[in-house]
């Protein structure tokens, strides 16, 4: 193989392209799981979610899939607070959300799927974009409009995220949830309110990240199972909690994948990310940005 | 005649009463006979669910065709079948249940390399005869004497697989010299690589890039540059539905300068891959088993693509069911004249007659060679071409293809270079 300047710089662009719709996924999960201490294995179930709504809004009117999902984020926001609110009375009020909690997400990441199989059948869905199938050439560089656009919006959202955290009450409320909820409470804020609304920004981010995903790939109701190990890994890797972490976390495993399927074939891209993985975990067990 | 009458009448009522006690009781007889119970796994959720859906209509049709015509062997069929979720993990346990709780006299496969591969050694443990749907060179491995398989690839599957692709490349003037290979890292593109291997081999091919990727990558573009980098004359590809999708993305988006592109994807076959990949399509040249070019070819299918075409828009699986539907009923039909021909659930007299016999069924008559895949192959390389837009209805008349291969199916030339074709 030729390896040329062009050859780099496209595999570069495409890691961080790659990155950015790692980031769209993992940012739920670092707010549930990183901050709120919630393990929800059925982040990626409300992933799919969100792409089935948008591909339905998609095919009946033709508006663009993320646009779609943007105006229906309140739509799974809401949907956020009243799972976390069953989990709330079912589990975490009793003290049983270790394990207990943790089937409850399973559960959910089943049920979610089997209701899609029944409404939707089983066959692959993609969405029609404006965008889809361009691709801006600048010289040899490709950057294919079906992987742009995810990512701007992603970074976006991803950086937004982090303004709400850091810049609002209910921000910091959040970061002081995860640290101490007695300390909350005596600053008279309701500890399981500012869970469920943290729960559902989480929930609303993976409507969103579902958009991309339906715009990068066909998307049947399994397939979001395919992500579980990368959402909680992207998570890790950022610094549990760490928006900014998750952001990094993402595009170092993204160019990560695409070097290596580029320059040394794609079935070692999972060894090389989960290798990087266990390597920064071992010089910096908190993660890259983890506290 | 009054008279005529009243003594006519009796006899008449008692001929009927004779006449439905008869009835009553050959009714009776079917209904105390146990039902023939034929147990399989079926992709009912996971990446090939579609696929699995869509087999599994044409089997239900399958079934209710026979129990109408009084069921087989005096015993009505009744199926008992589990969801694998495309996952071969599921596989063992998912026949050993069928065989020691439910107590199945039967089983066949399910749909895919994937999940008959793991099959095959309890299959052998319990000297099952075993019918299957679309497995690629399975049993090349095992060798197992009671194996069929109904997908037409050939007694040698995984070269018959792969044997269009190159024969059509090297119809191409000045021939080829360089190939990249690449496929999923799983069973089937496996077997389709290692047919696609013995081709490359025979024919003094170059092997520029043979390299295998994970099924569940994202984006595929760091895959199509790195083979554009070693300048093939062609690019083989065997791939499952998710990532065929995105190698067809990638490859329009990168602008892959090659001859030829294509040869193994699954579902292309599929309306749904079809018509959302609609004009990305142009130029690729893949595996088909028909086209409506040959609908004269097979004039067996209508009545089948009616019913089942019925059926799918209902249950929003593949609405043209030309690819895998009529080979899973065509499975099914083997099944069935081998129970009539032999009377006999035994397993040994069930393999050694599908082994001996050649069978009529909707795609056409089938017989098998010593290791039960078709004696004859009839696997279908084609070139999507022409293709505007993403409608359904350009799929179901002729023109949307050009059949390169086999000789008897031929309806044109393959186009080349590819981005020439797409156009």
């Amino acid at each position: 193989m030729e390896v040329s300047t062009a050859l780099i710089a496209n595999a570069i662009i495409a890691g961080l392209l790659l990155g950015g719709f790692y980031a769209a996924v993992s940012v739920g999960v670092s707010i549930s799981f990183g901050m709120l201490d919630i393990v929800n294995i059925a982040h990626p179930a409300f992933i799919i979610l969100g792409a089935y709504l948008t591909y339905i809004v998609n095919d009946r009117f033709g508006f663009d899939p993320i646009l779609v999902s943007l105006v229906l984020s309140p739509l799974m926001f809401a949907l956020g607070m009243l799972i976390y609110r069953i989990y709330y009375v079912c589990f975490e009020r009793r003290g049983q959300e270790s394990l207990r909690g943790l089937a409850f997400f399973f559960g959910i990441l089943f049920i979610t799927e089997v209701i899609l199989v029944l409404i939707f059948g089983v066959d692959y869905r993609m969405v029609s974009t404006a965008y889809g199938q361009t691709t801006w050439r600048l010289g040899d560089l490709d950057f294919p409009m079906r992987l742009v656009v995810p990512f701007l919006i992603s970074v976006t959202m991803v950086v937004g995220v982090q303004m709400l955290l850091t810049h609002t009450f209910f921000g910091r409320a959040v970061l002081a949830v995860a640290q101490d909820q007695l300390a909350l409470r005596l600053m008279g804020v309701n500890p399981v309110r500012i869970k469920g609304l943290a729960f559902a920004l989480s929930i609303a981010t993976a409507g969103v990240a579902g958009a991309f995903l339906i715009v990068i790939q066909p998307v049947e109701p399994a397939v979001g199972r395919n992500f579980i190990g990368l959402v909680f890994a992207v998570c890790v890797l950022g610094g549990m909690g760490s928006v900014w972490g998750t952001l990094i976390g993402a595009l170092v495993l993204g160019i990560a994948e695409s070097f290596t399927s580029t320059f040394f074939g794609p079935s070692w891209a999972p060894a090389v990310s989960f290798g990087l993985l266990l390597g920064t975990l071992a010089f910096r067990p908190a993660g890259i940005l983890g506290r | 005649m009054l008279t005529r009458s009243r003594s006519f009448l009796p006899v008449l009522g008692r001929a009927l009463s004779v006449l439905l006690i008869a009835l009553g009781l050959s009714c009776a007889a079917f209904a105390q006979q146990p039902p023939l119970r034929i147990g399989f796994g079926m992709s009912l959720t996971g990446p090939l669910a579609g696929n699995g859906k869509a087999a599994l209509i044409a089997m239900e049709i399958w079934r209710e065709d026979v129990n109408a015509k009084g069921g087989i062997l005096g015993r009505k069929v009744e199926f008992i079948y589990y969801d694998d979720q495309t996952n071969p993990s599921t596989v063992p346990g998912l026949y050993t249940k069928l065989l020691d709780v439910d107590k199945v006299d039967l089983v066949v496969s399910g749909y895919g390399t994937a999940v008959i591969a793991p099959a095959m050694p309890l299959m052998m443990q319990r000297n099952m005869a075993f019918m299957t749907l679309f497995g690629l060179n399975v049993n090349s491995k095992f060798n197992y004497e009671r194996y069929f398989q109904i997908m037409p690839a050939g007694p040698q599957p995984a070269i018959g697989w792969t044997r269009g692709f190159f024969e059509a490349a090297m119809s191409l003037n000045p021939k080829p010299k360089t190939v990249a290979l690449v496929g999923a890292d799983a069973e089937y593109p496996h077997m389709a690589l290692e047919g696609a291997r013995s081709h490359v081999e025979r024919l003094g091919l170059k092997v520029v890039y043979d390299k295998t990727y994970p099924p569940n990558t994202v984006d595929y573009s760091p895959i199509v540059r790195a083979i554009q980098a070693t300048n093939p004359d062609l690019v083989y590809l065997a791939s499952y539905p998710p990532d065929s999708a995105g190698m067809v993305r990638a490859v329009n988006e990168v602008g892959l300068k090659t001859r030829m592109f294509g040869g193994g994807l699954v579902g292309t076959q599929f309306a749904a891959l079809k018509t959302q990949l609609g004009p990305l399509l142009n130029g690729v040249v893949n595996y088909e088993l028909y086209a409506p070019e040959l609908s004269g070819k097979f004039p067996f299918l209508d009545d089948f693509l009616a019913k089942y075409q019925g059926r799918a828009a209902k249950e929003g699986v593949d609405p043209l069911g030309y690819y895998l539907p009529p080979y899973a009923y065509a499975m099914m039909q083997v099944v069935q004249q081998a129970l009539e021909g032999t009377k006999s659930l035994d397993q040994d007299k069930l393999a050694t007659y599908i082994h001996t016999h050649t069978f009529d069924t909707f795609v056409g008559k089938v017989s098998f060679a010593k290791n039960g895949e078709w004696a004859e192959p009839r696997v279908m390389m084609v070139q999507y071409k022409g293709i505007t837009g993403n409608g359904i209805d350009q799929w179901k008349k002729t023109g949307a293809v050009t059949v390169l291969e086999p000789g008897p199916y031929k309806t044109g030339s393959v186009k080349t270079p590819f981005q020439d074709a797409k156009n």
